[in-house]
């Protein structure tokens, strides 16, 4: 099941710049939370601060509370074990070339040194299942590279890596913006079943995609989160002057 | 406007006010008497370099080929000038280790041994040694700290190998037989690698000054490669829990694997070929060594050593016969490289993208 994330005055640099300016917001668990805002607004940093991939830049650096359940994921936690519980998936599909299908679904898992044969079978099936990819490379899971897929599947593939190692949250930046409509509208109905157990935040650049699967939507810009409320809400009737001009397209 | 079926066939989008354009590029073209642009003028009034191309491509060929006929050359003199011992000894030659110029016997079995012993054991002492150096450059080191050591350590590589000789002959041979041998001898001598009289002058000192020549070339390619694979390969591992030796091992060196060993191959050229220092230190003695203490030989080592006073011309051929050795062991062991990194990574191509 997944756990929701509550987050309370968080800061982020890059170098000298100030990335992310005081951003708190409740994620809740089982939802699907969208991240929306021009590019550069920080809302990829924010979910990098969650996974706290962000400080594996050398010159980056994050301060706040970032509440995963119980665990300040800051405080309590160093980020190798934040990871084994945060799934991420990335704008780029980034399968491990060397690798077969199977063992790049089943790589999470071997790296922390499972061996079991018959629960990494189970799993890499399972996943994929749930990735939705199962019955396109079912017959060519061991002999084909990771590499060798399209696009698409490529991507599937990396959400069903992540889904390996059964996460209770799951990042995804800009997980479609480099797949063409078919494969970008499986992944989105991919996202709509997976929220049932996963606790799912998905940057994205597409208004529409937010608006089909997620509960609630952030709005970022300059490094401020403006507004954070129902989908329905932001995308109807939002508060701010700003969320309105760009979700109507009159900036960004 | 053009006419509706031109227009349609050029922009089916025709109804959708914002999507047509004002004049489509056909209407642009059609006038004989539209005015042509500078730029337009210009691109119109070049050739198409169809000659200069073809030209170019023969030329690069040529440079190409010449690669191939220059190792022909190679070959076909090595073979002509060591006719006389050819025919003397045979397929033997290579097999045999007698090597006695006073009653003109030759065989260049111990130089061989001596060259794969010493370069070989050059690698086991290098690839860990300047796979680590490539490692804490890349991912560990503190950003102040990478121009310098890897400026050091592309400076080794630029150090003449006689002055690596002289340094080997007066720091590391005097080591080798007065400290680090009877401690060698004391705790490994059950591996009876480590057994004999050790002057210092013999197999282990040779190998340590190649390794430390090949470390410079070993590093810096893995380092180039290792920088080379891309940032998402990493971050990819690293989301999955790993850490950071996991990430280096799964996301780095997995993707580098190939041009790793290429790194390695080329340091195992220059440590197959390499004369001056191993000259030096190896004691030159043409027999089989029997620990790492004794003595040995390489087939560049005798050439050097023995080509100004070679009398006779069985000697001289023989001489030469060692260098066709030397050209054969070098090109065998490439392919037995190459083909292992065909068959380590056959049908999983090493392309990160």
């Amino acid at each position: 099941m997944g756990v929701g994330i509550d987050v309370e005055n968080l800061n982020a640099w890059y170098g000298s710049t100030h990335t992310l300016q005081d951003i708190s917001l409740n994620i809740p668990a089982n939802h699907a939370t969208a991240l929306i805002g021009p590019s550069g607004c920080g809302k990829s940093t924010f979910v990098r601060c969650l996974n706290r991939m962000h400080e594996t830049n050398p010159i980056a650096r994050a301060t706040g509370i970032v509440k995963m359940g119980d665990v300040d994921i800051y405080q309590d936690a160093n980020p190798v074990e934040i990871r084994r519980r945060v799934g991420m998936v990335f704008q780029r599909p980034n399968p491990f070339p060397t690798m077969s299908i199977y063992d790049n679904v089943a790589s999470g898992l071997k790296l922390n040194g499972f061996r079991n044969r018959a629960i990494l079978d189970e799993t890499v099936e399972r996943s994929l299942r749930a990735a939705a990819l199962w019955d396109e490379v079912k017959d060519d899971l061991k002999k084909k590279s990771g590499a060798s897929l399209s696009g698409g599947q490529q991507q599937r593939m990396c959400i069903a890596r992540a889904l390996a190692v059964d996460p209770e949250v799951l990042l995804m930046d800009e997980p479609a913006s480099a797949l063409d409509p078919v494969s970008t509208s499986k992944i989105e109905d991919l996202i709509f079943e997976l929220k049932r157990q996963y606790t799912i935040v998905i940057v994205t650049h597409n208004m529409q995609q937010a608006a089909r699967v997620a509960e609630n939507t952030g709005f970022f810009l300059n490094g401020k989160m403006v507004e954070f409320d129902s989908t329905h809400k932001i995308f109807t009737n939002p508060k701010d002057k700003r969320t309105e001009d760009y979700i109507t397209g009159r900036f960004g | 406007m053009s006419s509706p079926i031109i227009s349609v066939a050029q922009n089916p989008r025709q109804t959708d006010p914002s999507g047509a354009p004002q004049g489509s590029p056909v209407q642009q073209d059609v006038g004989p008497e539209a005015p042509k642009s500078a730029v337009r003028q210009f691109l119109m009034s070049r050739s198409s370099g169809k000659a200069a191309d073809t030209t170019f491509s023969a030329i690069m060929l040529m440079c190409a080929l010449s690669i191939f006929a220059i190792v022909l050359f190679i070959l076909f003199i090595l073979i002509a000038r060591s006719k006389l011992s050819l025919s003397q000894f045979g397929f033997k030659f290579f097999t045999r280790s007698a090597w006695d110029p006073v009653s003109g016997d030759f065989g260049a079995f111990s130089f061989i041994y001596g060259t794969l012993a010493t370069s070989l054991l050059a690698l086991l002492v290098a690839v860990p040694l300047a796979l680590g150096v490539a490692v804490f450059l890349t991912e560990l080191c503190p950003q102040k700290l990478r121009a310098p050591i890897s400026f050091v350590t592309e400076l080794l590589a630029a150090i003449p190998s006689i002055v690596y000789g002289l340094w080997a002959l007066f720091v590391l041979v005097p080591i080798m037989r007065d400290q680090l041998g009877p401690v060698l001898t004391k705790y490994f001598g059950w591996t009876h690698l480590f057994n004999g009289y050790n002057f210092g002058l013999n197999l282990l000192s040779a190998s340590i000054i190649l390794a430390v020549m090949i470390l410079p070339i070993i590093s810096s390619i893995a380092r180039d490669i290792m920088l080379a694979v891309p940032i998402s390969q990493r971050e990819g591992v690293l989301a999955l829990g790993a850490t950071r030796w996991e990430m280096i091992r799964m996301g780095v060196l997995r993707n580098a694997r190939i041009g790793i060993v290429g790194a390695i191959i080329l340091g195992l050229g220059r440590a197959l070929g390499e004369t001056m220092a191993v000259t030096m230190v190896i004691g030159n003695h043409p027999e089989i060594p029997k620990s790492l203490f004794s003595p040995g030989y390489t087939l560049a080592s005798v050439i050097a050593n023995e080509f100004s006073e070679a009398t006779g011309d069985v000697y001289l051929s023989a001489l030469i016969e060692i260098g066709l050795a030397l050209f054969l062991v070098t090109i065998v062991v490439n392919v037995i490289a190459r083909a292992l990194v065909w068959a380590v990574t056959r049908g999983a191509p090493a392309r990160a993208h």
